[in-house]
């Protein structure tokens, strides 16, 4: 990207730093002078709401690690301990277990934003990509996390998500039992899985540094999907722009965050995972977390295991091949008429498989959630690389300046007077 | 490294010692990799806790009784008569993974065999499910009362672990 002016430290010392280390300058052009397309609204905000609740599960984590136990028979007590005894305890508890949920929320808003608006399609294949790998790791890392409270429900979660892994023909119950460190989840599972969850966000850091990094060369999207031409019209600073309004984007999300921790703690808990964990006895009604629901409802949409653990598989990892599935060029829904009708047929599918994986298995469920999934797959599959070839898309703007301003003339022109 | 064809047709000392260096370093990584996956597997001291005895003079007929074994649940039932004749009448042509009540049982009145759903391993309720072997609450998967696999996703039959009948009133597993 064009027009980061170059930067220069005011005094002698950081001239003197600068010139070993240019890490001020890096910020200074990442974070300040950062061009950013002027015309970019409200979701473009989710990206900073992602890095702050990175960081907010980070420093929880690391504080909930040094009160909990890691291991079968001392998980769950040490979590009851770090609740009733431990000086705001609670308080980090509640803050982890639902800056996950938060954390799902917002990465969610910021994927269907990525789709709406096309923001997958060249130059920016790679930045989906890596954000692909994201969403992967922070899956894992929720599920290891949620094992580690050692209840009912933390125990058959681990039981189903790791004999996923028994599907795989010949080797698949060498591999669960390699992942299980026994013949069942246990002890050593337990404590594999703490050790993992520990290293995982950190690993989730690194890829947001090459996700940024990517961001930075290709530049951001926008609303109207057209590249920046010119860096004096179609763009403004990041700092003081954007910095202020990621701010304030991110103080309502917290707002939203602070209701859920102070005010509904549990609601998004299982009842289930209060009782500890016992090998002999599943829960009657078993649900993974909420922002898994959508894949366990194609999961058990299928009567056979292997097809419904590769469909599983094969609902995320098709997201990471979305430049290549949506061939229109045209970049943002804003001007592609019946993608804006599908893409939210899209959402419908998403959340209906998410409501139907927390509903108990019935005959008139399983049918739903058959065809539900059929339309998740039905739009990566086939409507993203039809529509893109047969859609008559409304003419794009020349340029974002243009597009930003024929949005304002008609304000203009019915108030030409009113004084600004 | 790009190979000319002359290269390729004669070659020399020093492209022996590149393939010999590389192919030892790739045996290197190998050996020093293994022992980092291997100490995940199951460990020794999970390796020695293999059998378990059952007393089976305290479980009445029609009782299921669940039974920890190498960490995991195993199913101890008393089968009353009609719940045997279920079991052995049923032709093999119904069954997913064709087996007959014979093949799983030493003695007909006791049936045993794993606790874990051969679907994702959660553990089936007795007594539940159309042929009231046991019923998966996790995924509807539906078994007789010769553990086998009826209706659902499960793939197979509730596997048999190997046990011996000590007495006619302990068994031991494993």
């Amino acid at each position: 990207m064009s027009g980061s002016p170059t930067y220069v430290p005011k005094s002698a010392l950081g001239r003197w730093f600068e010139s070993r280390l240019p890490i001020m300058g890096l910020v200074h052009s990442s974070f300040v002078a950062f061009p950013v397309p002027r015309n970019l609204n409200y979701l473009w905000t989710f990206g900073a709401i992602l890095a702050v609740m990175l960081a907010a599960q980070i420093i929880t984590g690391i504080i909930l690690a040094m009160h909990y136990v890691p291991s079968a028979p001392a998980a769950f007590a040490s979590v009851e301990h770090i609740m009733r005894d431990v000086n705001y305890g609670w308080l980090m508890r509640y803050l982890h277990s639902n800056g996950a949920s938060m954390f799902f929320l917002a990465v969610y808003v910021h994927m269907f934003r990525g789709i709406y608006y096309g923001s997958y399609k060249a130059p920016r294949e790679v930045l989906w990509i890596l954000g692909v790998i994201i969403y992967l790791l922070m899956m894992a890392t929720a599920f290891m996390g949620y094992v580690l409270p050692w209840g009912s429900m933390s125990f058959a979660g681990a039981t189903v998500i790791t004999n996923l892994f028994t599907a795989i023909p010949l080797v698949g119950t060498g591999v669960a039992h390699w992942l299980w460190g026994g013949y069942a989840v246990g002890d050593p599972t337990l404590n594999r899985f703490f050790s993992l969850h520990y290293l995982l966000p950190f690993m989730i850091v690194g890829v947001v540094i090459l996700h940024v990094w990517a961001l930075h060369v290709a530049g951001q999207n926008n609303p109207d999907g057209v590249e920046v031409q010119n860096v004096e019209r179609d763009t403004v600073a990041f700092t003081p722009y954007a910095t202020i309004k990621d701010l304030f984007g991110v103080s309502v999300f917290l707002i939203l965050y602070a209701w859920f921790v102070f005010y509904i703690p549990t609601y998004l808990l299982d009842a289930d995972n209060s009782v500890p964990a016992n090998p002999l006895v599943t829960p009657a009604h078993i649900v993974p977390e909420w922002y898994l629901l959508p894949f366990y409802a194609i999961l058990r949409a299928i009567p056979n295991k292997l097809v419904g653990v590769v469909a599983l598989a094969a609902a995320i990892i098709l997201l990471a091949f979305l430049p290549w599935l949506d061939t229109s060029k045209v970049k943002s829904g804003k001007y592609r008429p019946w993608f804006r009708v599908f893409f939210w047929l899209f959402v419908v599918c998403c959340v209906g498989l998410g409501y139907l994986g927390s509903q108990e298995v019935s005959d008139a469920s399983t049918l739903a959630a058959r065809i539900l999934a059929v339309g998740y797959f039905a739009f990566l599959l086939v409507v993203l690389p039809v529509l893109g070839l047969v859609e008559t898309t409304k003419p794009i703007p020349a340029s974002i300046a243009d597009a930003v301003l024929a949005k304002a003339k008609p304000a203009e022109a019915a108030a030409p007077q009113a004084s600004r | 490294m790009h190979l000319s064809s002359a290269a390729i047709e004669n070659p020399n000392r020093r492209d022996f010692l590149y393939i010999a260096t590389a192919a030892v370093g790739a045996v290197g990584a190998a050996a020093v990799a293994w022992p980092l996956v291997d100490q995940m597997n199951p460990d020794a001291s999970t390796l020695a806790l293999a059998s378990i005895e059952v007393d089976l003079s305290s479980i009445a007929e029609g009782q299921i009784v669940v039974v920890k074994w190498r960490g995991g649940p195993v199913f101890v039932r008393h089968r009353t008569k009609k719940e045997i004749d279920d079991a052995v009448n049923t032709p093999l042509s119904e069954l997913k993974d064709p087996q007959t009540d014979q093949e799983r049982v030493k003695k007909p009145e006791w049936l045993i065999v794993s606790g874990v759903c051969t679907h994702l391993g959660c553990v089936p309720l007795g007594h539940e499910g159309q042929y009231e072997g046991w019923k998966c609450p996790c995924h509807g998967s539906v078994y007789d009362t010769s553990g086998r696999i009826r209706q659902g996703p499960a793939p197979a039959n509730l596997p048999v672990p190997e046990y011996t009948f000590l007495s006619d009133t302990r068994v031991k597993i494993g």
